[in-house]
């Protein structure tokens, strides 16, 4: 075999330390969402929510981690002990792969060196996405059905037919999207909505049907028909405990923390924010970059917040409530869209 | 490198392909399968061909394989036993397997590669705008015929399914 030369060597390692740098700050956010919920929740229904363990209770995800980590782990009695172990590690690994594509900011120049905070900047990012969120079901169907339980079979076939449903609404309102970026890279999409030229602004049709479908993708409450306390126990994951169940949990905050991501990049502006040409031009491209990374983490965190605020507000659907929305009043609404959004494109372009 | 990669790509696509086959239990054959698609996917990606790649993934792996994996759920298949197909139906399957197979094999005969004059020109050939163009330009007929194709099949099955409430 070959010796890479030096170049590679330098691009891979920089890639690496980037994919450490970004899940670790995935999974801090994931960590500290659960907190927030609880915070939220205690906060809508006028109570206090966790304040025992450090200061505001700022240390209870971690106790929380470790407590799962130290339950004695439950095996139930199923033929199919392989495909419930990789059950919620294909949950955990599909939510992750997301973030792969998210562009965080513009170029770094470090020392002449110019470093892209983007792990990978392919042109097709926004398929790529949607490939992503396509398989992240599998986790719960395959833990679903490997749990032999009616319970949980019941909550992975309500995943399965809710995700394909929601999907396809989704697909098409980022047609809508694409008709008029004209692009499938994170990037460039971010890049046109420089200043305050939003997404949002442009097409508000399509964001409400993105929203409602990201919700759906994600499993949040109104959505959550897969783990429906009143009806299925606890759904899909009803029969993991400890770190299993922890995984399980997990990747539904994170999912959520990607698709937050996701909804600041398409509708409102990545990491865009007024005057950001100002900052580069007086104070450095660098300090520009830093600002625009926390403006990035700031959208995100306030679209984390608003998914909490919507699961505290609304109740869940009824399941045949969830399947007349996806399927005949959100499917027609984007093919709608996408006819709209045409007609525009004709009259303005 | 990449003959490596492709080596244990081709491992895992022609293997799980057999356990697809021969696995008793229909769920466990259904996970293979995806295993395989995904793996095939990593050759369209060894191709340079990314659209074709991720498009696989959503299409196979994201819906129809849910679907399938859904109604096999459903339809709680006894595990291992499964009755013997009838001959006719094993004759019909094994008489489109080769109709299949000679339309491969024309494929592979008769096609003629255009990817040289895309590089000569110095175009990205992978592109989803050059994929676009050739589908609508070129191949508009096919493509026209290949929806209509799919819109009927879709409202037949649906058509099917209300007679059956009816009844």
């Amino acid at each position: 075999m070959k010796v890479l030369p030096y170049m590679e060597i330098s691009f891979i390692l920089e890639k690496l330390i980037l994919i450490i740098i970004v899940f670790a700050v995935t999974m801090f956010f994931a960590l500290y969402s659960t907190l927030a919920e609880r915070k939220v929740a205690g906060f809508i229904q006028d109570r206090y929510g966790p304040n025992r363990a450090g200061i505001f209770g700022i240390l209870q995800p971690l106790a929380d981690g470790a407590k799962l980590f130290s339950k004695e782990e439950f095996m139930p009695d199923t033929p199919n002990k392989v495909l419930f172990t990789i059950g919620p590690a294909m949950a955990m690994i599909v939510s992750l792969l997301g973030s792969a594509v998210i562009p965080w900011a513009n170029k770094f120049v470090i020392a002449g060196v110019e470093y892209i905070p983007q792990v990978a900047d392919i042109n097709i990012a926004l398929l790529y996405v949607v490939a992503v969120m396509s398989t992240a079901i599998y986790g719960i169907v395959i833990g679903a059905w490997a749990s032999n339980n009616k319970y949980s079979l019941m909550g992975g076939i309500r995943a399965g037919a809710q995700m394909v449903s929601y999907e396809v609404a989704m697909g098409l309102s980022l047609i809508a999207l694409v008709m008029m970026t004209g692009t499938f890279s994170l990037r460039e999409i971010t890049e046109q909505q420089a200043g305050f030229g939003w997404n949002a602004f442009y097409q508000p049709l399509t964001l409400f049907i993105f929203l409602i479908c990201s919700f759906a993708e994600c499993n949040r409450t109104p959505f959550d028909l897969a783990e429906c306390e009143s009806e299925l126990v606890n759904g899909h994951h009803t029969e993991f405990s400890s770190m299993k169940m922890g995984f399980y949990m997990f990747s539904e905050y994170v999912s959520m923390f990607f698709s937050s991501a996701l909804i600041s990049i398409l509708f409102f502006g990545g990491y865009n924010y007024p005057g950001m040409e100002w900052v580069a031009d007086n104070w450095g491209g660098n300090i520009a970059n830093t600002l625009a990374v926390l403006t990035l983490l700031g959208k995100i965190s306030f679209f984390i917040f608003f998914y909490m605020w919507v699961r505290w507000t609304i109740p869940r659907f009824r399941y045949d409530q969830l399947m007349r929305l996806g399927w005949k009043m959100l499917f027609p609404l984007a093919l709608f869209n996408i006819l709209l959004v045409g007609v525009l494109i004709l009259i303005f372009k | 490198m990449i003959t490596i990669i492709f080596y244990i790509l081709a491992t895992i696509t022609l293997g799980t392909g057999i356990l697809t086959v021969l696995a008793k239990n229909p769920i466990h054959s259904a996970v293979y399968m995806v295993v395989c698609f995904f793996s095939i996917a990593g050759h369209f990606l060894m191709l340079n061909a990314q659209f074709l790649s991720v498009v696989h993934i959503i299409v196979y792996t994201g819906a129809i394989m849910i679907l399938l994996l859904f109604t096999l759920m459903l339809m709680n298949l006894s595990d291992q036993h499964e009755p013997k197909k009838k001959v006719a139906s094993r004759i019909a399957a094994a008489v489109s397997v080769c109709l299949t197979a000679i339309v491969i094999l024309a494929v592979f005969l008769k096609a003629n590669v255009v990817i040289e004059s895309y590089k000569a020109e110095n175009i990205d050939f992978q592109s989803v705008q050059v994929i676009g163009q050739v589908l609508l330009d070129e191949y508009m007929v096919p493509f026209e015929f290949a929806s209509i194709l799919l819109i009927t099949a879709m409202i037949g099955a649906v058509l099917i399914s209300k007679r059956e409430k009816k009844a």
